[in-house]
C-alpha cells in the first residue's frame, strides 16, 4: 500500500474544478470539455460514462495533466493531491506519471511496443523512475500477473505482445500500470475491443488487484452495465458538460435526468419475433460448409438455412468462424467442400463466378462504416452507383432515386447528398452503408458486427432502421455479432457458433429460454447486466460449478 | 479551385518558395523565345567571350550567347524531363494498381520483370540501350521513362496494396465492378497524394538522369540547348576562374531544391500532418 503524505489532513486525491478544454478544428478552437467539476476520494472508484464525443477520454487525459496534440486546456484546475497538474511543468508531470498516475487504454495492442518482452516493458517505469531495482521489479511483476490471473505468472512476462491473447494483453497492460503502485490509475474503456466471454475475465482481475491495493480509479466507458460492476460512483457526461452524478447503486435505481433514462432504455429494444415459414424453399441455405484459408480449417461442417423476410443472428466470440461464413455466402472465400444455395439453387464458391443479378440479391454491410465507404466519392456518388451499375439509371432518376433513399435512412437529403464521408459520424457512415445496400434491391443483406463500432444509442437507432427496412421490403439479414443483447433485440433465429461449429441454434425464444446448451449459456451469462452484483454472482455461480 | 488557393496561401514558405520557383521556370520554359536576346543555336560572337552588356553571361566555346542558351535550356531539359516523367508514371503507376487489384499470378509476373529491369544498374542500361538504338529525343524519353516506371510501379503498387484491402474495396468487388471502375475511381483517387509526391520526386531524378546523359554525350544532342551539355562544353572556363559554366548546374540545383520543397510539404499534407 502506498504511504500517503498528508493522510491526516484529507483523503482527497484528485479535484477538477471547473475544467475547460478546447480542440482545434476546422480552423476554430471548440470547446470539447465545458467546465467539469470532479472529486476522487483515496481508493475510491469513479465511473464515466458517456457517448463517443462525450469528451470522457478527454477528461480521463486531463486528470494526468495531459492534453492531445490539438487540443488544450483553457481554463479551470486540476489539483492531484494538492498540486495544480494545470500549467505544471513537464519535470513534475514526469515525475507523477506512470509512478502516481497511471493510465490504461482501449487498445492494449496498440499500446505496448511490439519489439519487446511484457516484463521488460512493466518495469521500464520503475527503474527509470528508480523506485526500485531490476530484480525487485521483475518480482513485483511476476506477483502482479499472478493477481491478475494471469496464466503461467512466472514465465509469461518472457513473451513478445504478440504472443498472448487480447485478453491477456489488456491485463498485462493493467500490471503494468500497477507496477509503481500508483495512487490513481485511469482505465480509458479496457474491455471495450474484448469479447463478452474475455471481458468478465479482465473485469474479474481489474477490480480485484485495484480493491487488493486500494487504488483510485476513474473508469471510462460506454458500457453503462461494466461500470455498474466497477464503480461506486458514475458521472454521465454529454458534449462535454455533466449530466448526472450519483452513487452507483443509487443512479441504476433512479436516473433522474431524460438523457440518463433513454442510455437506461438502450436494452429495452426488441422487434417481435417471427415464426419460421415451414413449407418454404430457404432463401439462403449452408449445406455442410467447411472451409479455411490454406491449410489452417476456419468453418467445418458449418449448416443452417435463411428463410424470406427473416433475421438469423450468427453469434459466437472472435475466431469462432461467424465472419468466415459471410465470406462464404458472399463468395469471397470458396468453401472448401459443402454448398451454397440460394433459392435451393447451389451457387458458384467464387463471387466472379456468379453473374450480375446474383450479386445484386446478395448485399453486405461492414464493421467498420469509415473504411466500407471510399473517402474521395461523394454520398450521392456512393449511394447512386449500385443503381446506375444494376439498374441502368442515369441522370436526374439516381439522384431522386438517392435522395428517396437519404430520406428513408433517417438523413436530410439535401444536406447529405454532396458531402464526403470524412464529413460524417460514425452513425451516419453506417447509414450511407444501409442506404448503398439497400439501392441494389436486394433479398438478403449480410449485417457484419454493423453496430459493434458504434455507441448503444447510435446502434439502437441503427437496428431500428434495419428492422423497419425489413418490415419495408421484406428483406432477410444474417446478422453476425457477439453481442447478446444485439441478438435478444433483434433475432428470428439464432445460430451460436463455437471454433467454426455450429453449437446451438433454434429461434430466439428457445435460446434464450433455459435449459442452455453448456457453450450458449456460457455466451448468454457473461452478457452484463445492470445489476451492480452481477459480476459477483456470477463468478460466485462459476466458482461454485467449477468446484463441484 | 478557391481552397487551392488557401492552401498554398497557408503553406510554409519553403513550399511558397519551392512553387515560385517552379513557376518562373515554367514561365522561361514558355516564353523562351520571347525573352531570349539571341537564337538558340546562332553564332554572335567569339568563343569564350566575358560577361558584357551585349552578352550578359558571355559566350560559350563556339561563341553562342550563355544567357539565351540558359533560357531555351530549360525548354528542352525541363520539357523532356517532364514528358518522360509523366510517361514513367503513366506505365509504371497503371501497371502498379493493376497488379495491386487483380494480385495472383498479374501481379506476380509484373513484380518480377521490375524486378529483373531493376537488377540492372540504372546508368549503364540507360547508356547501353541508348548507344544501341541512337540518341534521338524520343529513345532518350522512352528508355529514361520505362527505366523509371520500375520504380513508380513499386511505389503505386505498395500504396495500392493498402487501399485494396479496405472493405469499400472489397464491396465494390462484390458489386462485379470492372477492373478499370476499381483502378481508376475505388483505388487511384486514394492513393493519389504519394504518388503526386513521388511524381515531383521523380521529376528531379529524371531531370537530373538526363543532364548527367548529356554531359557523357549521350542526352540530348547538340546543337539543342541543354544544361547537362552546356557545362560540360564550357568545363575549361572553371579552370580560370569562370563561373559561367556552373550557372547552368545551378539553374538545376535551384529547380531541384523547389521541387522538393513543394514536394515535403505535399508529402506533410497527405500523411495528415498537422502544423
Amino acid at each position: 500500500m502506498t504511504i500517503t503524505q498528508n493522510n491526516d489532513k484529507t483523503d482527497l486525491l484528485l479535484e477538477i474544478r471547473d475544467l475547460r478544454i478546447a480542440g482545434h478544428s476546422e480552423d476554430a478552437w471548440q470547446d470539447i470539455v465545458k467546465g467539469i467539476d470532479l472529486t476522487l476520494h483515496r481508493g475510491e472508484i469513479l465511473g464515466l460514462i458517456g457517448e463517443s464525443g462525450a469528451g470522457k477520454s478527454t477528461l480521463g487525459l486531463a486528470a494526468m495533466g495531459y492534453c492531445k496534440d490539438g487540443c488544450k486546456i483553457t481554463g479551470g484546475q486540476v489539483r492531484f493531491d494538492g498540486e495544480d497538474l494545470v500549467g505544471a511543468s513537464e519535470e513534475t508531470l514526469r515525475r507523477l506519471r506512470g509512478v502516481r498516475i497511471a493510465y490504461v487504454a482501449q487498445s492494449a495492442a496498440a499500446s505496448f511496443n511490439p519489439a519487446h518482452r511484457l516484463i521488460d516493458q512493466h518495469i521500464e517505469a520503475a527503474l527509470h523512475h528508480g523506485v526500485s531495482d531490476r530484480a525487485t521489479a521483475r518480482a513485483g511483476a511476476i506477483e502482479l500477473y499472478r493477481s491478475l490471473n494471469m496464466p503461467d505468472p512466472e514465465h509469461i512476462g518472457e513473451r513478445y505482445p504478440h504472443q498472448v491473447s487480447g485478453g491477456q494483453l489488456q491485463r498485462a497492460m493493467t500490471a503494468m500500470a500497477m507496477a509503481c503502485q500508483p495512487d490513481l490509475i485511469i482505465f480509458d474503456e479496457p474491455t471495450t475491443a474484448l469479447d463478452v466471454t474475455t471481458q468478465i475475465e479482465v473485469l474479474a482481475s481489474i477490480r480485484a488487484v485495484v480493491e487488493k491495493f486500494g487504488t483510485a480509479a476513474l473508469y471510462i466507458s460506454h458500457d453503462l452495465a461494466v461500470v455498474a460492476q466497477m464503480a461506486d460512483r458514475i458521472m454521465v457526461l454529454r458534449h462535454g458538460k455533466l449530466v448526472e452524478e450519483a452513487e452507483t447503486r443509487q443512479m441504476l435505481a433512479a436516473p433522474q435526468e431524460s438523457y440518463t433514462q433513454s442510455l437506461w432504455a438502450v436494452r429495452l429494444f426488441q422487434t417481435a419475433p417471427k415464426p419460421r415459414p415451414d413449407a418454404e424453399v430457404p432463401l439462403v441455405e449452408l449445406r455442410n460448409v467447411t472451409a479455411g484459408y490454406g491449410a489452417k480449417q476456419v468453418l467445418e461442417d458449418v449448416s443452417f438455412s435463411v428463410y424470406k423476410g427473416q433475421t438469423v443472428a450468427v453469434i459466437g466470440e472472435s475466431g469462432s468462424g461467424k465472419s468466415t461464413t459471410a465470406r462464404v455466402i458472399s463468395g469471397l472465400l470458396a468453401p472448401g467442400s459443402g454448398e451454397v444455395r440460394y433459392n435451393g439453387e447451389v451457387l458458384p464458391g467464387d463471387y466472379r463466378k456468379r453473374d450480375k443479378d446474383m450479386l445484386r440479391k446478395v448485399q453486405m454491410i461492414y464493421q467498420i462504416p469509415d473504411t466500407a465507404i471510399n473517402p474521395r466519392q461523394t454520398i450521392g456518388e456512393i449511394i447512386g452507383r449500385p443503381m446506375k451499375f444494376y439498374h441502368g439509371l442515369g441522370g436526374s432518376a439516381v439522384r431522386t432515386k438517392v435522395k428517396e433513399l437519404l430520406q428513408l435512412v433517417e438523413l436530410d437529403p439535401d444536406r447529405f447528398i454532396d458531402r464526403r464521408p470524412a464529413e460524417l459520424s460514425g452513425g451516419q457512415k453506417q447509414r450511407i452503408c444501409i442506404a448503398r445496400a439497400l439501392a441494389a434491391e436486394p433479398d438478403f443483406i449480410i449485417c457484419d458486427e454493423v453496430t459493434s463500432a458504434l455507441d448503444q444509442l447510435v446502434a439502437e437507432g441503427i437496428l431500428k432502421l434495419l428492422n423497419r427496412v425489413q418490415e419495408q421490403f421484406g428483406v432477410s439479414y444474417l446478422f453476425i455479432t457477439h453481442d447478446v443483447a444485439t441478438v435478444r433485440a433483434i433475432a428470428d433465429q439464432v445460430v451460436v457458433m463455437q471454433a467454426g461449429q455450429v453449437v446451438d441454434s433454434g429461434c430466439r425464444a428457445t435460446i434464450f429460454t433455459p435449459p442452455h446448451q453448456d457453450y450458449t449459456d456460457l455466451l448468454l451469462s457473461s452478457e452484463p447486466e445492470m445489476d451492480p452484483d452481477w459480476l459477483d454472482k456470477l463468478l460466485e455461480r462459476r466458482a461454485v460449478v467449477a468446484g463441484a | 479551385m478557391k481552397s487551392l488557393v488557401k492552401q498554398i496561401w497557408q503553406a510554409p514558405l519553403s513550399a511558397q518558395f519551392g512553387l515560385a520557383v517552379i513557376a518562373l521556370y515554367i514561365f522561361v520554359a514558355v516564353f523562351a523565345p520571347a525573352l531570349a536576346p539571341y537564337g538558340e543555336t546562332e553564332v554572335v560572337g567569339e568563343g569564350f567571350a566575358p560577361w558584357s552588356g551585349d552578352y550578359w553571361l558571355g559566350t560559350d566555346n563556339l561563341g553562342r550567347d550563355m544567357y539565351s542558351r540558359l533560357l531555351y535550356g530549360a525548354r528542352n531539359t525541363v520539357g523532356i524531363a517532364f514528358i518522360t516523367t509523366a510517361l514513367a508514371f503513366l506505365i509504371g503507376g497503371l501497371a502498379g494498381l493493376v497488379a495491386a487489384v487483380k494480385g495472383g499470378w498479374v501481379d506476380q509476373g509484373l513484380s518480377r520483370i521490375v524486378d529483373v529491369l531493376m537488377a540492372i544498374p540504372q546508368l549503364i542500361f540507360a547508356l547501353l540501350i541508348l548507344s544501341v538504338v541512337g540518341t534521338t529525343a524520343t529513345s532518350l524519353i522512352l528508355v529514361i521513362a520505362l527505366l523509371d516506371a520500375t520504380r513508380v510501379f513499386r511505389l503505386a503498387r505498395s500504396v495500392a496494396m493498402g487501399v485494396v484491402t479496405l472493405d469499400f474495396v472489397e464491396a465494390a468487388k462484390l458489386r462485379g465492378e470492372g477492373l478499370w471502375w476499381l483502378i481508376t475511381r475505388e483505388v487511384l483517387p486514394n492513393t493519389i497524394a504519394p504518388l503526386i509526391a513521388e511524381f515531383g520526386l521523380r521529376f528531379c531524378f529524371v531531370f537530373l538522369f538526363i543532364s548527367a546523359l548529356s554531359f557523357l554525350g549521350l542526352g540530348i544532342q547538340p546543337p539543342t540547348a541543354d544544361w547537362g551539355s552546356m557545362v560540360r562544353d564550357n568545363a575549361i572556363l572553371i579552370t580560370f576562374g569562370d563561373i559561367s559554366p556552373l550557372l547552368p548546374a545551378a539553374a538545376v540545383a535551384i529547380l531541384t531544391v523547389g521541387v522538393n520543397f513543394v514536394v515535403d510539404w505535399m508529402l506533410h499534407k497527405s500523411s495528415g500532418l498537422k502544423g
